[in-house]
């Protein structure tokens, strides 16, 4: 486990139940500040449902999910704010937040936690770097002092959009996107669509960035595109990730620590070569699908 | 070409034969069936009792030109419309660049010379009925068009109950003047100030539905309003609707022919085309003032998240984005403008009723900006011309009275004519006169985008 003086994220005790399932059930693990934490398990085991709670788009029935800006310190105040009834506490530069008290909106405004989805979310009529801009969204707004002072034209959020589509542009080229800039995102490949809301995610100046199953449908040059453009979203900004994947060569690859769901319950934790070696988890997922590539394999005579 | 498929094209011509045949003489039933209670039976009042007659010459009439019609495009139009649509090419003719480009700043020149030329070619008197009847009418549903054209077209909510803010907007204006003497450029941002409250005030209820569930309560809304007119006789004296609402005024010079009167101030000949012009240049300041905020508007960050809200709602919260205040937002700068549009509506007429806020003007102005192609002015802008004017212009037509006998009255076929051009256009086009898209912002050139990635927004 990692220390709690390098985590950003706690997720204590959670459960999700939808009428009589329960999707989730009392799990726990935390997401290393800096680091790539990946939530693997097998098909309905209820990663989606962690992310949607996490981000505010659920209600957790039960349990705690904190997140921290800055100081460790602040730790130490966590059950302070939980007895209290307020969602954040501020200390200057620094703060701790607890999501499940926050609408979806404000835990990517405030807590600052962007997120990608299983089936791709883009605004397909609108241009790739319009995409990018809606994800400004609210650092725009402050600029167009609330659309008043853009209305009357004021220079102040010429400026803002300037820079604004600057730092589009930047994250294009990281993607390799900037030639298409102004075509519809809807027109753009599969991958570079997954690239694009990685992106577009990005550009809310995220924490922690949570990607669900950001390499599903990805040919293997893509998807060691994607490894590459993670690592240095990791590398180059600092911020966590929490990454869904089914893709085992991607989560070996690239993450710090891995959380391995079955049926809503934690089953392993640990370094992806702690994980790879734990028998529940080779008897829950791993186990069955080498045995199902090599049938697979056997079958097309290789 | 050999002579097996000659044959073969020969044989599909006949078969086409056969099959227009078939499809005419189904119309011909359909037609039939339709029209048998409507044309083929006249119930007329004879002094105490109802005599029934029948009419079975109209009807084979209606039914044989049904059938022609029918077997016409079949076996001629609907070839050509294929053969032009394999014949379209990708790249735009250079005249329709020339077009899309001059256009916007022709139409306006057009609009502002407009009176003039409605003077010059129908003299004085004559010219009113143009300023009055074509220019001010239209360029009312143009601003009205605009306005509901944010809701709709651009956050994508289906609104059924707009021209309750123009009920508000109007009798804002009528009570506010006629009690505390208020003036029109004071009451007419005041006006829009509390239909945008009205909008806020409906918001909030719906916020949380969708498609047709957000049309029936907007629906409802609506319709709230013009029955708390009708029934608040106290306050808007009912059916009987307010009479004599102060008229605007040139800087506090009324338009009349007494001393102090316009004409008599600069000296010219008393004329009520005065106001006329007056009134014109308002509305078409108020409609231009509608579309430059618009397009400000779309480039401004609530703008954008308004399209993302109609593309894509969770994704759009997924950024931080606010979606209550950014549907509430919409409805109240939709609201806001049909406020201005009520105001100057209250002022033009002089006397308001609630007869002029039945749901069918809501339909209307929501014809208007789907037929229009959502969220395009200049698609909304033909529209209204086409839909007001031709309705307007149906009154014009007294040679058709030559054909059909004196007592026809075309404009008793203006939902008919309203009817068939929704028909038409959705078939030819399904998404609107304009139904493109233009980005609000580019990196190195503006792309239009193609109707069929842009979304219509759910609810
Ligand atoms: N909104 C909901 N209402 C009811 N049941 C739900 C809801 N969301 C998820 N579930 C159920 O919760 C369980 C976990 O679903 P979840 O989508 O989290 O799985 P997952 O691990 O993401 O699976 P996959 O790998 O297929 O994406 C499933 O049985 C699913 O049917
Ligand atoms: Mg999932």
């Amino acid at each position: 486990m990692t220390e709690l003086r390098d985590t950003v994220l706690r997720v204590e005790h959670l459960t999700m139940r939808f009428g009589g399932l329960v999707a989730v059930d009392d799990l726990s693990f935390d997401v290393a500040r800096g680091g790539i934490t990946a939530l693997i398990g097998p098909n309905g085991a209820g990663k989606t449902t962690v992310f949607n709670c996490i981000t505010g788009f659920y209600n957790a029935s039960e349990g705690r999910l904190a997140l921290l800006h800055g100081d460790p310190a602040l730790w130490n105040l966590l059950d302070a704010l939980t007895a209290g009834g307020s969602r954040s506490l501020r200390q200057g530069n620094s703060a701790l937040f607890l999501l499940e008290r926050m609408p979806d909106y404000l835990v990517t405004q405030q807590a600052r936690v962007a997120r990608t989805f299983q089936n791709i979310r883009l605004f397909p009529g609108m241009t790739v770097l319009e995409n990018l801009m809606v994800a400004q969204h609210n650092a725009l707004m402050v600029a167009s002092g609330f659309t008043v002072l853009g209305i009357l034209g004021f220079p102040s959020y010429a400026r803002a959009e300037r820079a604004a589509i600057e730092k589009a542009r930047s994250w294009l080229d990281r993607i390799g996107l900037t030639a298409r800039a102004d075509d519809p995102a809807g027109d753009l490949p599969y991958g570079a669509q997954r690239r694009l809301e990685v992106a577009r995610a990005m550009c809310t100046d995220p924490v922690l960035l949570c990607l669900d199953e950001p390499a599903a449908g990805l040919n293997p040059r893509e998807s060691a595109e994607l490894n590459a453009l993670l690592l240095d979203i990791r590398n180059d900004f600092g911020t966590s990730i929490l990454l869904i994947e089914h893709d085992m060569s991607v989560v070996m690859e690239i993450s710090d620590h891995i959380v391995v769901l079955d049926y809503g319950v934690k089953i392993a934790d640990g370094t992806p070569q702690e994980v790879r070696n734990d028998p529940a988890v080779i008897a829950a997922y791993l186990g069955v699908q080498d045995e199902e590539v090599e049938k697979a394999q056997a079958e097309v005579g290789l | 070409m050999s002579k097996k498929s000659e044959i073969a094209a020969a044989q599909s011509e006949r078969v086409d034969l056969t099959r227009a045949l078939r499809d005419a003489g189904l119309a011909a039933l359909l037609a039939f069936a339709l029209f048998l209670p409507l044309i083929g039976f006249w119930a007329r009042n004879v002094g105490e009792g109802l005599l029934l007659v029948t009419r079975w010459d109209a009807l084979a009439l209606v039914v044989l030109i049904v059938a022609a019609a029918r077997l016409f495009y079949t076996l001629v139009a609907q070839p050509w419309l294929k053969r032009q649509r394999a014949r379209r090419t990708e790249i735009a003719p250079p005249w329709r660049t020339a077009l899309a480009k001059w256009f916007i700043p022709f139409a306006i020149g057009f609009v502002v010379v407009y009176p003039l030329i409605a003077i010059a070619g129908a003299g004085m008197r004559g010219s009113i009925k143009w300023v009055d009847n074509f220019g001010i009418q239209i360029l009312i549903y143009v601003m009205l068009g605009f306005g509901l054209n944010i809701v709709v077209g651009l956050a994508g909510l289906l609104d059924l109950g707009y021209v309750a803010f123009y009920a508000v907007g109007a009798y804002s204006y009528a009570l506010l003047a006629k009690t505390f003497g208020l003036t029109f450029w004071i009451l007419l941002p005041l006006a829009g100030v509390l239909a945008s409250f009205w909008g806020v005030l409906l918001g909030f209820p719906v916020l949380r539905l969708r498609g047709d569930y957000l049309a029936i309560v907007t629906l409802a809304f609506g319709e709230i309003i013009r029955i708390v007119i009708v029934n608040w006789v106290d306050l808007t004296n009912g059916y009987a609707g307010i009479t004599s609402i102060p008229r605007p005024t040139f800087f506090g010079i009324p338009f009349n022919a007494d001393d102090n009167g316009f004409a008599a101030v600069f000296g010219l000949e008393f004329t009520p085309l005065h106001r006329t012009l007056f009134l014109y240049y308002i509305i078409l300041g108020l409609a231009l003032l509608t579309a430059w905020v618009t397009v400000r508007l779309r480039r401004l960050p609530v703008g954008r998240a308004w399209e993302a809200l109609r593309e894509d709602e969770i994704a759009c919260r997924s950024l931080g984005i606010n979606t209550t205040n950014t549907k509430l937002t919409a409805f109240a700068m939709g609201a806001m403008f049909a406020g201005f549009a009520g105001s100057f509506f209250a002022a033009r007429q002089g006397f308001i009723s609630p007869e002029s806020f039945t749901f069918i003007e809501s339909a209307t102005i929501l014809s208007i900006v789907v037929l229009g192609g959502m969220g395009s002015q200049v698609g909304v802008a033909i529209a209204a011309i086409v839909m007001i004017g031709g309705t307007e212009i149906m009154r014009e037509l007294d040679f058709l009275k030559e054909i059909f006998g004196a007592d026809f009255d075309p404009t008793k076929y203006r939902m008919l004519l309203f009817g068939f051009c929704m028909v038409l256009i959705m078939v030819w086009r399904p998404r609107g006169l304009i139904a493109t898209r233009r980005p609000s912002v580019f990196l190195k050139e503006r792309k239009t985008i193609s109707a069929d990635l842009v979304k219509e927004g759910h609810g």
